[in-house]
This record gives C-alpha cells, sequence and structure tokens, in this order.
C-alpha cells in the first residue's frame, strides 16, 4: 500500500498529514516552525511516519505547501497553502464556497467551487494586521497566552474600539485602556472585533457565499469564531482538524498522485494536481 | 556611478528553473540588441551634452510632443526614464532616501525621489550622465504631482519651466475648445523654443519629424497585434520596454522608424515560424501597471515559470495607445500633437476608458486572465484598482489577480508573498483548466 503525506510548513507552525489512499488520515502531527524551516519540515514527517508506524519508502508521495514549501526535502511538488485550505476545507465540509483562512501572517479569503477548486482569492498586504500575529502581541501585552484569550473575550460586555489595527502600535494601545481601567475582557472583544472586521472586508472582495468554513491556527480560538459569525451574520464551520486543512489538502493533492503513478506507472502529474513545478 | 547606458537585464536573485534560461533568449534577442543600440546612440547624446552644453530640454513620456523639440535639434531628456534605469541596475535605492533625507515623504512618487537624490548627488550637469537641460517642459499628462517634481527641477537647477496645461479627458472625446485650448500652448512653446535656440520655425521639418513618429506607431501597433497570434512571438509587458524607449524618447527619428521596421519583420517571422516568446505558452495574461523595477528579471520569472505570456500590457501605452489606431499627422501637425497629448495615450482618460482598454486587450488579444500590478507610491495611478478587479472578476468573470510592489522602491517588494499570491493564481487557472478537460 502506498500512503501520501502533506507537509504545511507555516510561519508560526508546521502541520503534516499522512494519508491512505483511500483518503483517511492515518496520522498527524504539530510542532513550531522555528529558525530552521528544513529540519521542521523533516522533523514533521519523521514524526507522522512515526507515530502510524509507516516505514518512509511506503510514502508515494509528498506535497509541500506553507511558506516554508520550497524548503521540504521531501517533498515532491509544491503547491500553495491556498489550493490546498481550499481543497482541505471542501474534503471536510463539502458545501464550502467560501474559506476563511487565518494563519500567524497571513488572512485569506477564498472562493472555493464545488469541487474545491480556487475560484479567486484576496490576501493581507505587507502587513500583519489581522492576523494570528496581531492576537499574539495582544496577548503578550496582557500576560495572557494565545489559548486563553479567546474564552476570555467572550465574557466581554462593552468592547472597546481599538485606534488601530497595526500590530506594532497594538501593545501601546491596549496600554492605554488599561491605564483607563478598561477590563480586560471588554478589551479583549475589542481586538477581536477589530481583526474580524478586517478580516470581513478582505472576504467582501471575494464575496460571501455559504457555508463558510474557518481554518488556521486561529481558527481555534473562540472568540474570534464568534466574532466572525456575529460580523457575517452566518454560522462559519469550524472542526477538530482546522487548524491542519493545508496540510490536508496537500495530502489530497499527494493522493490524487499517487493513485495517477498506480494506474499509469509513471509520475504523470499534469493529469492531476495544480502543479508548481521547479525551485 | 550613475547609469551610463540603456537598461540592461538584472540577473536574478534566485536560481531559476531551468527552462526559464531557454526562455530567455529573446529577451536579450535581436529587438532587445536593436533597442539597445538605438538607444545607446541617445545616451551617448546626453552624455556629450552634459560637456558641450548642447540645447536639451527636460520632458515626461505620458502624451508628450517631442516632436516640437526635435524640430529645433533639442535633445529631450526624460527624468521618468533616467529613475526607471536607476532602479533597474537596483540603484535606486540610496538615491531615495537622500530625497527622504530632505523632507520628502515616504509615500510621494518613488520616480521623484530617485531623481531628486540623482541630481542632489550630482548625476545632473557636467559630472553626471544628464545635462543640465536648457529649460524644462511640463507637459504633465494625467498626473499631478509631476508637475511639482518639474517645478522642483527647475527651482533646483534654476532653469526656465513651460507648463503645458492638459485638461483631463472628461469624456469619451476633449471638446473641440480643448484641442484649441492645447494647440494655443503649443504655439507659445514653439515661440519659447525659437527664443532660446535663436532658430526659426520651419513648418515643414515638423511636418517630416511626425512622419517618422507615425510611422514609428504604425510599427508599434503592427507589432503588438502579432501579440494576437498563438504563440505570441514577445512578452508584451516585459518584453515591450524594448519598443517602448524607442517609441517615446526616440519618436520622430527616422531611427526610431527603421527600428520599428526591423523589430515588426522579426516579429512577423518569428510568428510565420510558429515560435513564441517562451518555448511553450500555457497561459496568455494581460498586465495593467507598471513593472517592479528593482526586480525586474525576478518578478518575470514568477510568469515564466508557469509558462504564461503576456499577450497586451496597458503600462506600455503609457507614452500613446497607438493600436487603437490614432497617428500624428503632417497633414494636421499641431492639432494632431494636442489630440494625442489629450485623448491618445494611457494617463489622461477616465477609468472607464481604461476598464474598456482592458477588456479590448482580453477579448481581442485571447487573454486567459488579467494580473494586475499596483504601485504603493503612485496612489493616483493605482487609486482605482480594486473596483477594477472587482469588475473584470465580478462582472465579466476574467480571472484577475491583484499585487502589489512598487516601480521604483525595492522596500516594497516581498519575494515569498508575491510568489504565493502568483503561484495560487496559476494553480486555480491549471485546476480550472484539469476540471474542464476531465468534464469533457
Amino acid at each position: 500500500m502506498s500512503y501520501a503525506a502533506g507537509i504545511d510548513v507555516g510561519s508560526t507552525q508546521t502541520k503534516a498529514v499522512l494519508m491512505d489512499p483511500s483518503r483517511s488520515v492515518v496520522a498527524r502531527t504539530l510542532s513550531p516552525t522555528g529558525a530552521n524551516v528544513k529540519q521542521a519540515g523533516q522533523r514533521a514527517l519523521d514524526a507522522i511516519l512515526a507515530e502510524a508506524g509507516v516505514p518512509r519508502d511506503q510514502v508515494g508521495y509528498v506535497v509541500g505547501t506553507g511558506y516554508g514549501r520550497y524548503k521540504i526535502e521531501a517533498g515532491d511538488a509544491q503547491v500553495t497553502e491556498i489550493s490546498c485550505h481550499a481543497r482541505g476545507a471542501q474534503m471536510v465540509f463539502p458545501l464550502t464556497r467560501t474559506v476563511i483562512d487565518m494563519g500567524g501572517q497571513d488572512t485569506k479569503a477564498i472562493k472555493v467551487g464545488p469541487e474545491g477548486s480556487v475560484l479567486d482569492f484576496c490576501m493581507n498586504d505587507k502587513c500583519a494586521a489581522g492576523t494570528g500575529r496581531f492576537l499574539a502581541a495582544a496577548a503578550d501585552v496582557l500576560g495572557l497566552g494565545l489559548d486563553q484569550i479567546g474564552d476570555i473575550s467572550l465574557r466581554g460586555t462593552k468592547p472597546i474600539r481599538l485606534t488601530s489595527v497595526c500590530t506594532v502600535f497594538v501593545e501601546s494601545d491596549i496600554m492605554s485602556y488599561m491605564a483607563q481601567k478598561k477590563k480586560v475582557e471588554d478589551i479583549l472583544a475589542g481586538v477581536h472585533q477589530a481583526i474580524a472586521s478586517r478580516t470581513i472586508s478582505l472576504v467582501r472582495r471575494v464575496g460571501v457565499e455559504e457555508e463558510v468554513t474557518f481554518t488556521g491556527g486561529v481558527a481555534r480560538n473562540v472568540g474570534m469564531i464568534r466574532a466572525l459569525e456575529e460580523k457575517l451574520g452566518t454560522r462559519v464551520n469550524v472542526g477538530p482538524d482546522s487548524h491542519f486543512m493545508g496540510a490536508l489538502g496537500a495530502a489530497l493533492f499527494a493522493v490524487d498522485k499517487v493513485i495517477a503513478q498506480g494506474t499509469t506507472g509513471a509520475r504523470e502529474p499534469e493529469k492531476s494536481v495544480v502543479w508548481s513545478d521547479g525551485q | 556611478m550613475p547609469p551610463t547606458g540603456p537598461a540592461a537585464p538584472v540577473s536574478p536573485t534566485v536560481s531559476a528553473p531551468r527552462k526559464v534560461a531557454a526562455a530567455a533568449r529573446d529577451y536579450r534577442g535581436v529587438v532587445h540588441d536593436l533597442s539597445k543600440d538605438v538607444m545607446t546612440g541617445w545616451m551617448n547624446q546626453l552624455q556629450d551634452a552634459t560637456r558641450n552644453g548642447a540645447p536639451s530640454a527636460y520632458m515626461m513620456i505620458s502624451g508628450n510632443c517631442v516632436e516640437i523639440l526635435r524640430c529645433f535639434d533639442i535633445l529631450p531628456v526624460f527624468p521618468e526614464i533616467n529613475a526607471l534605469q536607476l532602479a533597474i541596475r537596483k540603484k535606486a535605492l540610496p538615491y531615495i532616501l537622500k530625497a527622504e533625507e530632505i523632507g520628502y515623504a515616504s509615500d510621494n512618487c518613488a520616480y521623484v525621489k530617485a531623481d531628486m537624490g540623482y541630481t542632489l548627488s550630482g548625476g545632473v550637469g557636467e559630472n553626471g550622465t544628464i545635462p543640465r537641460p536648457t529649460f524644462i517642459v511640463c507637459n504633465f499628462v494625467g498626473c499631478n504631482v509631476y508637475i511639482k517634481w518639474f517645478e522642483q527641477c527647475a527651482a533646483m537647477m534654476d532653469v526656465p519651466i513651460v507648463m503645458i496645461d492638459i485638461p483631463f479627458v472628461r469624456e469619451n472625446q476633449p471638446s473641440p475648445e480643448d484641442v484649441r485650448y492645447v494647440m494655443s500652448q503649443l504655439e507659445e512653446l514653439i515661440g519659447t523654443c525659437e527664443r532660446l535656440t535663436g532658430k526659426k520655425f520651419d513648418i515643414d521639418r515638423l511636418r517630416e519629424i511626425l512622419g517618422y513618429s507615425a510611422r514609428a506607431e504604425e510599427g508599434w501597433a503592427l507589432a503588438k497585434s502579432l501579440c494576437r497570434n498563438r504563440p505570441a512571438p514577445f512578452d508584451c509587458y516585459f518584453d515591450s520596454i524594448n519598443m517602448m524607449g524607442p517609441i517615446n524618447a526616440l519618436r520622430g527619428t527616422k531611427d526610431a522608424a527603421d527600428f520599428f521596421d526591423a523589430a515588426v519583420a522579426h516579429y512577423q517571422k518569428m510568428v510565420e515560424e510558429g515560435v513564441g516568446a517562451l518555448d511553450e505558452e500555457k497561459f496568455r495574461i494581460v498586465v495593467e501597471g507598471p513593472p517592479p523595477y528593482p526586480y525586474y528579471r525576478n518578478f518575470r520569472n514568477l510568469f515564466e515559470r508557469w509558462k504564461a505570456v503576456a499577450v497586451q500590457s496597458t503600462y506600455s501605452t503609457v507614452g500613446g495607445t497607438w493600436e487603437f489606431g490614432f497617428r500624428h499627422d503632417p497633414d494636421r501637425p499641431l492639432e494632431s500633437i494636442a489630440e494625442q497629448m489629450l485623448l491618445h495615450n494611457l494617463c489622461n482618460r477616465t477609468m472607464i476608458e481604461r476598464y474598456r482598454q482592458i477588456k479590448t486587450y482580453v477579448e481581442s488579444w485571447h487573454a486567459d486572465a488579467l494580473v494586475i500590478h499596483s504601485v504603493k507610491s503612485c496612489r493616483l495611478f493605482s487609486a482605482g484598482q480594486g473596483d477594477m478587479r472587482e469588475y473584470f472578476t465580478k462582472e465579466l468573470g476574467i480571472p484577475t489577480l491583484m499585487v502589489e510592489s512598487d516601480l521604483e522602491d525595492p522596500r516594497y517588494y516581498a519575494e515569498a508573498q508575491m510568489k504565493n499570491r502568483i503561484d495560487a493564481f496559476f494553480e486555480s487557472l491549471e485546476y480550472k483548466r484539469v476540471r474542464e478537460a476531465a468534464a469533457v
């Protein structure tokens, strides 16, 4: 039996998914990317193989995605996380038409076709406003962990209005609200609403069409899920795999390759996978 | 060191896939070399003028009236070309920083800043590469920032300035009053040229010059129309800079007219032989907006690796929209110059006209998609591109990608982000094709 792997080397975390040819997830892992991107990809691959007890030579194809995709030595092909998130989201939530992916550095709005293809997409500019990094900066200045702030924000009753969504200036902004003795939950509710507003304007550029699926690391934050749902006026799909959606999509592309190899006996990438050849 | 010759290709800083090297052959091919030859001749004249004091004048590219200068043997100097050459040689940043030191804002037009910094660093004048102009012709078309640029130049260098006021075209056509208004200013310019050079205006000379202009314009239009073929014989965005030098800076000379005859013959032969700009043409795109000159080659590679060829571009029509039929007319000399300045160039028209131009490109040049490269330091031209993206994507159903950096300032270019967007865009186009093929 030949397996397929998808490795998503993101700016903050590296995710990996091992899949069998029937497209069932056999193993998945999550670890910090750190400074050595090359090692992060290899480590993630080793970890899923160990978890599944599958030897390396049983993996027929590896697709890399995320910012570090070209550094993954084991990667047979590279596909952008935009295509991967669309594909992954469509597998988990088949009625997905819009994907909101919020990662460490990037926020993306993707319009998805019925079969998981990318119809259109928009991303944040070269600026970390409205991304996971913004939340991390807010958590830092309040002395809280990233995993705590979502819950706390839900208790806010009078959300503050941030004067900017700049990741650099958010600290001084929050400090001034603390000096005014504003409640932490109200500050955090305001932080989440500010990011949600910015994200919605991005999503509107591609057009909001239901169902909306929320993916990426920030999808684990309940405060952000709530803020997005309120602004959109609709429910968003979030699952336990939301964080792995990119790696999942990459693994699906890899399975396509494995299947194509199985039927033709040779690697025929053009037939099945969106193909980013080269460096 | 200031630049001494025409734009040279920039080496990529990342290792390019093997096929790109082969595909790059025409970039350095016959037309590139021909362009280099004629442009070097002009650059040498500029260099000589720094020392021998031959009459010269600053002028802008967009909708210019270079033919009138030529009539008096006044050498045209284009600060925009100087700025883009600094950028393509990766020399712009120190000059931009120099301009910021004296107070130019970080979001000010980077062409202006690079040129200012260059002038302040001694690039203009006896010890530089650009002559101190006899006078400045501010033929501002569509860009009011440029008025301040040229006023600043005039103040810094203490030379006379002639401001030609070109009314923005509010409707489909300029009014007869607009045309008369511009013609009267051209007559004033002629008077200034007579006074400064001591030469008498010769209408027959102007007619002859306009004849050369019309011949070059015809060649330009023919070359561009050849890109309707599959494969297109050259990249109408990246390779078109080989033609932009001759049409914009050398228009009205026999050299430029001859250059276009040769270029068209070469491209015609390529079409007959079925040879394209790349070894394989997989995607045909239309590009809106100027290229990121500091990373010209890198940016080009991002498209070539997807075998994407630009079959048309709006940027190449900054000087004139010749492919839509307008020609300078020796029988109506001043009137046709005025009409060109008012209407037949990219920047002096409404956004709706720009939409129409792009739509025609996509349809008549059989393009798969539109790519918008938005320029951070040019809000004037970039404003409205968000709506443009929406119009083409949602109303016309044409896949449209919008990326952003700058035409001059290298600090705005982020390769990883650029590549991610471009890759994702072509992945989606390719995936769509695979699905469509599977459905047949």
